[in-house]
């Protein structure tokens, strides 16, 4: 690791890098929260123990959003149709704003998404959401591996005939 | 992104938009009609309440807004509107689908809104005027769709240059803008399609 | 002309009464559920998804069982429900460079890095009716092979894009034109005509593509790759410094490359037709792309002869929901504009034989 990263809080370009890794990795917490089932979140939090109160800003709300392809698939964008998506926002009493984004229409996933990103930018909480994750994270990878090696083994395998007579 | 921007959205965004809903029809369809419009959003000043749950209840990410000066310069309000609603603030009047108005005695001409056109008039601006309330010193009588005889409304402030702006504005029916008069806890309609008889004077 | 006709309140309360108990059927047979759909029906609820322009596998399920397997019907059922819905915005544009494939095949080149990778196809199957599946025998467990790992497979379009020997993308970070909020005009841009089709009804563009196959229209199509798989999707949120995963979704992919002797602007080079659709919907991504290329004969400067190549023609039709609002309200009354063409025949009628009546008794003289 490089000193500009190590460091936290010193100067400018630290605080940045630190914002930075932090949005990253927030991110990286939602990319498997958005796929969890709404039971294993449950279970997931219910492990926390002295969850703060919530406060609703958001109540949760179906509606779409316009998924966009690319023409040519690397191209200019163009709209392919749209998803249903449920959204949910709510604050911690420290003032961090959990928001949840799931597709589909399910209300309690989107305020458990919610609530467990809010969690997750609480710095006392951040180990035990993690944790949550982390375990969600290895039962989707499962699930995707035996789905490549249940492709892989439709994979063709090539071999040449040899026609005509070259000698 | 300041933190108290972002409470004070719809309890309930289905319920309450749908009452919002209801009463901006009877309010557009009956004109000089008051309806009550009860707190149902808790949006950050200069903002109204009964104009935040107007553009709530009308407003998403496909409908730009335009605000003026003291609203534009809220931050508070932009993040509010950003947050809840989702809309895009947009500079230009005549790119506006709706537009919110603190200060009506300082506000653009209503030739510069959008006015849509023929083939769309659809595609016009609605404005909401924040008023302080309905019992202002200048009465318009109304005549016209949705009034039996003809109706009064008094919102207050109205400023004299609007009237002469409203007279223009039915004149050029089907296009033109339609108002929506906000005070904190009510809502008048004033559409397009209303005359006004005491204009002149 | 239409005319309000009142009157048969009970006759449709009671049609719709008997529509549910038929669309029960005999209630000795277990009731379908919504997740028997989802699971054992699943391209009927892509296609219904793909058309009916809304992913939500589940709400696609529930309107195939409502509509009693009728899919247009339940095209329409999910087109209605979302115009209920606020929309929240747009997502960042799918990258199907790093599509997590379930299928990929290139009928142009046999080795390619990532090899042809057949998945659940129907490919290669005798097309012979299995009694088997009269029964409840579960079938054997899909064989796997050692996993390759995760990482992206390169796109076939991509590669030959390397050479220089394909037309690259258009490329343009612009707001693309939505038809579900502007009203279509033409010439359509392409990104609209890509909208259009993507929601387009199968059997249309089958039919289409078809045509441009057997010469109706100039073009010389290869499957350069197809590809199904998930791919995952984003969308900026204000307030957020980074765009939010919403999750993932199935998609079909198809890049028709099509020679192009070249013209006065563009060298000989292959030219391209485009289909991507929501869930696994092959048939439909190949017909789109077969489609896509041929109505942009003005762009490349061919000759506009055949129906394929008419873009008023093609996306003014391919909506199947608009097609069938238009033909089946046909059935609805028409009574008054029935009459008074019925009087203008009796009148007309009247004259001809008055006329002829004439000539007769003038022929009679």
């Amino acid at each position: 690791m490089d000193q500009t990263t190590q460091t936290f809080g010193q100067g400018a370009f630290g605080q940045e890098a630190t914002e930075a890794r932090q949005a990253e990795a927030r991110q990286a917490a939602l990319r498997v929260l958005a796929r969890a089932e709404a039971d294993e979140l449950a279970t997931g939090l219910e492990s926390i123990a002295d969850r703060p109160e919530m406060e609703t800003l958001r109540a949760p709300e179906f509606g779409l959003v316009m998924a966009r392809g690319r023409i040519g698939g690397s191209g200019a964008p163009f709209n392919l149709g749209e998803v249903t998506v449920t959204r949910a926002a709510l604050r911690l009493p420290t003032g961090e704003v959990g928001q949840g984004h799931v597709l589909g229409r399910d209300r309690r996933r989107a305020v458990l998404v919610a609530t467990l990103d809010a969690l997750w930018q609480s710095r006392p909480y951040r180990p035990a959401v993690e944790r949550i994750v982390e375990k969600i994270r290895a039962r989707l990878d499962a699930g995707e591996a035996r789905k490549r090696t249940e492709t892989a083994a439709t994979k063709v395998n090539f071999f040449t005939m040899v026609r005509g007579e070259d000698t | 992104m300041k933190a108290d921007a972002l409470s004070g959205g719809f309890f309930d965004p289905v319920f309450g938009a749908q009452a919002v809903f209801r009463a901006l029809l009877r309010a557009l369809s009956r004109p000089g009609e008051i309806e009550n419009l009860p707190g149902l959003v808790r949006p950050p000043t200069p903002l109204n309440p009964a104009a935040a749950a107007v553009i709530a209840c009308l407003a998403d990410a496909d409908t730009p807004i335009f605000l003026d000066r003291p609203l534009a310069e809220s931050e508070a309000v932009r993040d509010w509107i950003g947050f809840h609603i989702g809309a895009p603030i947009v500079s230009l009047a005549g790119r506006a689908t709706f537009a919110v108005i603190s200060d009506p005695e300082k506000m653009p001409p209503l030739a510069d809104f959008w006015l849509g056109t023929e083939e769309y008039p659809d595609r016009s601006t609605t404005l909401v005027l924040q008023v302080t309330g309905f019992e202002g010193s200048r009465t318009l009588t109304l005549q016209g769709p949705g009034i039996a005889e003809t109706s009064a409304l008094a919102p207050d402030p109205l400023p004299a240059r609007l009237i002469g702006q409203l007279e223009e504005n039915r004149r050029i029916f089907p296009r033109g803008v339609d108002i929506v008069f906000a005070s904190r806890h009510a809502i008048a309609g004033l559409p397009r399609s209303t005359r006004i008889l005491n204009g002149a004077a | 002309m239409y005319v309000a006709v009142k009157g048969g309140e009970a006759a449709i309360a009671n049609a719709h009464r008997l529509l549910a108990e038929r669309r029960r059927g005999d209630p000795a047979v277990p009731a379908l559920t919504v997740d028997q759909i989802l699971q054992q029906l699943s391209l009927a609820v892509d296609r219904v998804m793909g058309e009916g322009s809304l992913y939500d596998r589940r709400l696609a399920a529930l309107a195939i069982k409502q509509a009693r397997g009728d899919l247009v019907e339940a095209i329409f059922l999910v087109r209605a429900y979302r115009t209920t819905l606020p929309r929240f915005g747009a997502s960042l544009p799918v990258d199907t460079g790093k599509m997590a494939v379930e299928r990929r095949i290139s009928a142009t080149f046999k080795d390619l890095p990532g090899g042809q990778v057949l998945g659940p196809t129907f490919d290669y199957t005798h097309r012979l009716l299995d009694p088997d599946l009269e029964g409840e025998a579960e079938p054997e467990p899909a064989a796997t092979a050692e996993d390759p790992g995760e990482g992206a497979m390169a796109r076939v379009t991509d590669l030959l894009g390397e050479a220089g020997l394909i037309e690259p993308d258009p490329e343009s970070d612009g707001e693309p034109g939505d038809l579900t909020r502007e009203p279509l005009s033409f010439p359509a841009p392409r990104e609209v005509r890509l909208q259009a089709l993507a929601r387009g009804d199968e059997g249309f563009l089958l039919a289409l593509g078809y045509s441009t196959q057997r010469g109706f229209a100039r073009s010389h199509p290869f499957a350069a790759e197809i590809r199904m798989g998930e791919v995952e999707v984003e969308i900026e949120v204000p307030g957020m410094d980074f765009s939010v995963p919403l999750g993932r979704l199935k998609v079909t992919e198809c890049q028709m490359v099509n020679q192009f002797r070249g013209s006065a602007a563009a060298p000989p080079q292959f030219t391209r037709g485009y289909g991507l659709v929501f869930g696994h919907a092959e048939r439909k991504a190949m017909a789109m792309a077969l489609c896509d290329r041929a109505l942009r004969a003005r762009e490349l400067g061919e000759d506009e002869t055949a129906p394929a190549q008419d873009g008023e023609f093609v996306i003014s039709h391919c909506d199947n929901v608009q097609a069938t609002g238009f033909v089946e309200h046909l059935k609805l009354p028409h009574y008054v504009d029935f009459q008074a063409e019925l009087e203008l025949i009796r009148r007309l009628r009247a004259e001809f034989e008055d006329r002829e009546g004439g000539q007769e008794r003038e022929a009679a003289e």
